[in-house]
C-alpha cells in the first residue's frame, strides 16, 4: 500500500533557514551567501570589500572551511565581526551551523551579513541559509562552460561575478562565453566582472549590494505595513 | 559529494514516520530527484545502501523517480523538459519561460508492507 507522503528532503534545514530568514527581516540584516569553486576568489573579494567600507559600518561575516581558520584570519584584519565555521570536513554550510555561529557573532542589524560558503559548486547549492540571494563567483582561470557542468547552483545564483578580471591579458577566456552559457542556464542572472586586485568593477558590486539591501528594506516595510 | 547526508535526511524522516507507528512496517521509500538538485542517484543509492546495512531498516527499499528540468512558455502556455540547456519554447519559440521543474528533492511516498492475511 503506498502512502503519499510529500515533504521535502531537506525539510529539517528549510525550517532553520526560515527562522534565519524572519530574524534578518526582523532586524534588517542583508545575508548574501557567496559560492564558487576553491580558489576562485571568494575571500580576496571579501577582503576588498569590507576594506571599501567605513569602519563604521555594520557588516559581518561568517566563513566556512573545511578544516583551517586561515580565511577568518585573512577577513578579521579588517576590524569587523568574523567567525569561522569549521564544517570538519562536510562540503557545505547548512542553516543550523549558521544560527550557531551567528548567536556566537553577537552581530546585530541593521547591516549586511556575508556568508562565505565552502568551496564547492555543487552540495552548497541544496542547503537554504535564508539568504536574500545566492552568489556564485567564476574565476577567468577556469572553464567558460562550468555554468553548463554546475547549472544547479548557476540556476538557484541572483549574481554571477566574474573574477580576476586582471588575468584576461594572460589566460583565453572569453568572458562572454560564460555568460552567455549561463543565461542557457538562468537567463535572468545578474553579471559583474571585477577584479580584487585592481578593484576593477567594484563600484558596480558596492552598487549591486546597496540596490539589494534597499529592495530587501522596502520588501520588509512593505510587510508590516 | 553530500549524498550521505541527502540519504541521512531521508532516513531520519523515515524514522520518524515509523516511531509515530510502530506497528507499520515500511517496505520502500520514494523521493523525487531534479536534475537542478545536484544530487547524482547512482551516490545517493550507494549512500542509502550503507547506511541501511544491517540496521532495522536493511530492508527498506530506496525508490528514486528522476526528474528533468522543464520549463512552461510564459506566451503560450505549453510545459515542456528541457534538452541541451535550449529554454526556449518547443511549440511558439518564445524565449520568456519559467522553470516549473527540475529542483525536486523530496520523499513522495512511502510503501507500506502488506499486512499477512490469516485465513
Amino acid at each position: 500500500m503506498r502512502e503519499v507522503v510529500e515533504k521535502k528532503v531537506l525539510s529539517e534545514n528549510d525550517r532553520v533557514a526560515a527562522v534565519l530568514r524572519q530574524r534578518y527581516r526582523d532586524e534588517n540584516i542583508l545575508c548574501v551567501n557567496i559560492i564558487s569553486s576553491p580558489g576562485s576568489g571568494k575571500t580576496a573579494l571579501l577582503e576588498k570589500t569590507l576594506a571599501s567600507f567605513p569602519k563604521d559600518a555594520a557588516v559581518a561575516v561568517l566563513t566556512g572551511d573545511l578544516q583551517t581558520d586561515n580565511d577568518a584570519r585573512r577577513l578579521a584584519k579588517y576590524g569587523f565581526p568574523v567567525r569561522q565555521i569549521v564544517t570538519g570536513g562536510t562540503c557545505h554550510l547548512d542553516a543550523r551551523m549558521v544560527e550557531k555561529h551567528l548567536d556566537e557573532l553577537g552581530f546585530r542589524g541593521p547591516g549586511i551579513l556575508f556568508v562565505e560558503n565552502v568551496g564547492n559548486l555543487v552540495c552548497p547549492s541544496s542547503y537554504d541559509l535564508g539568504e536574500a540571494a545566492k552568489i556564485v563567483l567564476l574565476s577567468v582561470t577556469e572553464g567558460e562552460d562550468k555554468p553548463l557542468k554546475y547549472p544547479g547552483i548557476f540556476h538557484r545564483s541572483s549574481l554571477m561575478i566574474l573574477t580576476k578580471t586582471d588575468l584576461l591579458p594572460h589566460v583565453e577566456f572569453d568572458p562572454k562565453l560564460a555568460l552567455e552559457n549561463a543565461r542557457k542556464v538562468h537567463p535572468e542572472i545578474e553579471y559583474i566582472a571585477l577584479s580584487s586586485r585592481t578593484r576593477e568593477g567594484f563600484p558596480e558590486w558596492m552598487g549591486w549590494l546597496k540596490g539589494l539591501q534597499e529592495k530587501v528594506q522596502r520588501e520588509a516595510l512593505a510587510a508590516i505595513s | 559529494m553530500h549524498e550521505v547526508g541527502i540519504a541521512a535526511s531521508i532516513l531520519e524522516s523515515v524514522e520518524a514516520e515509523a516511531r509515530r507507528r510502530p506497528d507499520t512496517r515500511f517496505a520502500a521509500v520514494g523521493v523525487r530527484i531534479g536534475e537542478l538538485s545536484n544530487v547524482d542517484k547512482d551516490a545517493l543509492e550507494f549512500a542509502f545502501a550503507a547506511l541501511t546495512r544491517k540496521t532495522s531498516l536493511a530492508h527498506l527499499k530506496l525508490e528514486v523517480e528522476w526528474c528533468p528540468r522543464r520549463q512552461k512558455c510564459l506566451a503560450c502556455g505549453e510545459e515542456y523538459a528541457v534538452r541541451e540547456f535550449d529554454l526556449r519554447c518547443h511549440k511558439c519559440g518564445e524565449n520568456k519561460t519559467s522553470c516549473i521543474g527540475g529542483t525536486e528533492l523530496d520523499i513522495a511516498y512511502l510503501e507500506l508492507e502488506e499486512p499477512c492475511v490469516k485465513s
